[in-house]
């Protein structure tokens, strides 16, 4: 049972295998873009890599480098296959190559659709990630002289103020979080030992942010400290307060923007990988066409091309098997080799 | 005595027409980098368009737009005129506009090098209308309600934080106006009553700063209020405290950008000027030579090219005389039949070829 069989003259093998030669130029091209896609991506990730807790979102964009560099050798010799294929001295040379050629090129097919995939699948790790980073980063906010946590408030204020945002899920993830460091508080003064002594761990929390905080469209100059407290500040209401601090939480404007990166990288590669999928579908018809002219003297001949053999299930089997024996053999061997271990004793 | 004679063979010549088509290609690509160079300026100063006064700052990414269109256009005529120069018919189409388009050229190279002039002078200016333009928006910052000001105080908050400075010398400007608006201060309150009341202008003042003046890379929270109170806060001294907020102005870190700008862009254009000169110095020498070959008629042969005929004093001293004679021109001038150069008396025979017979009179009939 043959799957996609088609007649193909002498004049529409031709213009198959011209078309062909411009499509899998532009596939070089297509993978070229791909390449550069995923590396844009690993490094607008590996920017904001300190609020991340771990690196499993990487996935992606190695996936899409890895698929871009093999489109590249894939359609370099697509193009090289179809200027050959009208020349019926120098085809035959490419007998051997096509069968694994075009199990590797399926395969890197399919792993740029899965990269496309993983895109909007992973979306639920790149939040765990990102809210565990964030908890930590909002953390260690104070420890501007521990090493290694130098620059977390650096990073912090840079990033909350970049994103328009503030704290991990809102604002009052600051509350409970002692963000200013002990080196700056007065231990002698009253005010400072009530409200340690009135915390379980012994920590200075207030009911304010950081600058970082502020919005800049607000009508009215910054008030970060006291902001539950609507009697400390003139004409407030913290309830209905809308423009003084940035409401949203980071976790949310980063994955808002890392999605609509990777939604905008995902149409691109799904166009890409359509294109990629057109060329090997050409190639393969433009294969089968030339191997029914082999050996025939009158080479303008109408012939058939298909695309698979056999049905689909059969030609799985078919590439399977190689592999299956191989494995198996290995097995037989090492049982050979048991027993006549196990037999002279 | 020409200037700069050189010796120029047929082989020598054709090899020259191609070089300078090639260069003039180069020259309408610098000429739109230009261009782009004028755009990217004025698209810079635009940006920043709300803390400038009104100054004259505008002409100098103008004369860089008009200069770049115009180099591009000269250079495009200049590659047609080398890439019809390699054959001697051809040049015959050009020859009569090739002077004047050297002329033309010439003058437009020293607007190339006043536009690079300019962009190195144009800083005086520009401080001055920082100046001006920054106070403003200082004291209209809290004029959040005041339409046409609504959006100052964002303006100067994205200022501050992006070029990471604060004030217009430095963060103590703010101490000078009330950058807190009467709408958020509680008047029933002692306190602001004898603020205002300090004041001779009835102005809320205070020893603090908006938050965009906080410098991120401080170890500490920032401190906003009361900044040169030393005893209002723990372990701090305001004299040596310097992570704190940012301590450039904004005036000094604005000209800074703008003059590194500038600076770039005028090294380019008096790089592009150089190179219009030189390709200029051979349309010059090309057009000498071919002009010598048909003056010789043979168009194998060698010939010379100079920049100029005579040496400068006797070219200077005949466009003097072509143009005072240009001022007598509506005189009519019968001793020498008008024409300046002859000095012959008119009273030679006519000669009307060897037979000597004066033509007749045809009339229309025959």
């Amino acid at each position: 049972m043959v799957v996609m069989k088609m007649k193909f003259p002498f004049q529409k093998r031709v213009k198959l295998a011209q078309g062909l030669w411009i499509l899998s130029w532009c596939a070089t091209v297509a993978g070229a873009t791909t390449f550069t896609l995923g590396c844009i991506l690993k490094t607008e990730l590996r920017r904001r890599a300190e609020v991340m807790d771990n690196q499993d979102i990487h996935i992606v964009p190695n996936t899409l480098m890895i698929v871009g560099l093999a489109s590249l050798g894939i359609n370099y010799f697509a193009s090289k296959i179809c200027q050959d294929a009208l020349d019926a001295g120098r085809f035959p040379r490419w007998k051997n190559f096509l069968k694994p050629y075009f199990a590797v090129s399926c395969f890197f097919t399919v792993l740029m659709l899965l990269a496309v995939i993983m895109s909007y699948a992973m979306k639920g790790s790149l939040e765990s990630s990102l809210k565990a980073g964030l908890r930590n980063g909002i953390r260690f906010y104070k420890d501007t002289d521990t090493p290694g946590r130098c620059f977390q408030k650096q990073n912090i204020d840079r990033l909350q103020m970049e994103f328009q945002c503030c704290g991990n899920n809102d604002f009052r993830d600051w509350f409970e979080v002692q963000w200013i460091s002990n080196r700056y508080l007065d231990f002698s003064s009253k005010e400072v030992k009530d409200r340690i002594k009135s915390n379980v761990d012994g920590r200075y929390l207030v009911d304010g942010v950081p600058f970082s905080c502020c919005n800049p469209s607000s009508p009215r100059p910054c008030m970060q400290y006291q902001l539950t407290n609507n009697s400390a500040h003139y004409n407030y209401d913290y309830q209905t307060e809308e423009l003084n601090i940035y409401l949203r939480g980071c976790r949310e404007a980063l994955v808002n923007y890392y999605m609509g990166l990777m939604n905008t990288i995902g149409a691109g590669v799904l166009s890409i990988f359509l294109l990629q999928g057109s060329v090997l579908v050409s190639l393969r018809l433009l294969q089968t066409a030339m191997e029914a002219v082999a050996g025939k003297e009158n080479t303008e001949i109408e012939t058939e091309g298909y695309l698979l053999e056999k049905g689909v299930k059969e030609t799985i089997m078919e590439y399977l098997d190689p592999v299956l024996k191989f494995l198996l053999l290995k097995n037989q061997v090492e049982e050979g080799s048991a027993a006549a271990t196990t037999t002279p004793t | 005595m020409a200037v700069l004679r050189v010796k120029f063979t047929k082989t020598k010549r054709d090899k020259l027409a191609q070089v300078l088509w090639i260069l003039n290609w180069i020259s309408v690509v610098t000429g739109a980098i230009l261009f782009s160079l004028g755009l990217f300026l004025k698209v810079e100063l635009h940006k920043q368009g709300e803390v400038m006064a009104e100054r004259d700052i505008q002409y100098v990414p103008n004369t860089l737009i008009a200069v770049g269109l115009i180099a591009c256009a000269i250079n495009f005529l200049g590659g047609k005129i080398c890439y019809d120069c390699v054959d001697t018919t051809k040049f015959l189409r050009w020859k009569l506009i090739m002077l004047p388009y050297i002329i033309c050229t010439f003058f437009f190279t020293f607007c190339v090098l006043v536009g690079a002039l300019m962009c190195y002078c144009m800083h005086w200016e520009l401080e001055e209308s920082l100046n001006l333009g920054l106070t403003e928006a200082m004291r209209f910052y809290k004029d959040t309600d005041t339409p046409g000001r609504c959006f100052l105080k964002r303006t100067v908050d994205m200022l501050q934080m992006q070029f990471q400075c604060c004030g217009n010398n430095g963060y103590k400007d703010w101490f000078q106006i009330q950058w807190i608006s009467n709408r958020y201060l509680d008047m029933s309150q002692k306190e602001v009553v004898d603020r205002i009341r300090s004041n001779v202008d009835g102005k809320f003042l205070l020893n603090g700063v908006p938050f965009s003046c906080c410098n991120i890379n401080s170890p500490r929270p920032c401190i906003q209020q009361q900044i040169t109170n030393n005893s209002a806060h723990f372990n701090y001294e305001h004299q040596t405290e310097e992570l704190n907020l940012w301590m450039k102005g904004c005036r000094q870190a604005l000209l800074e950008y703008y003059i590194h700008i500038m600076q770039s862009i005028g090294l380019t254009v008096l790089i592009t000027w150089l190179f219009e000169l030189s390709v200029l110095t051979g349309v010059r020498y090309l057009q000498t030579s071919l002009e010598n070959v048909l003056r010789q008629g043979d168009p194998n042969s060698e010939s010379d090219g100079w920049l100029l005929e005579n040496s400068f004093m006797e070219t200077a001293r005949m466009n003097l005389n072509i143009i005072k004679s240009l001022g007598k021109g509506n005189q009519i001038d019968t001793a020498t039949n008008g024409d300046p150069n002859i000095n012959v008396p008119s009273t030679s025979k006519a000669h009307y070829g060897p037979d000597n017979v004066p033509p007749k009179q045809i009339t229309e009939d025959s």
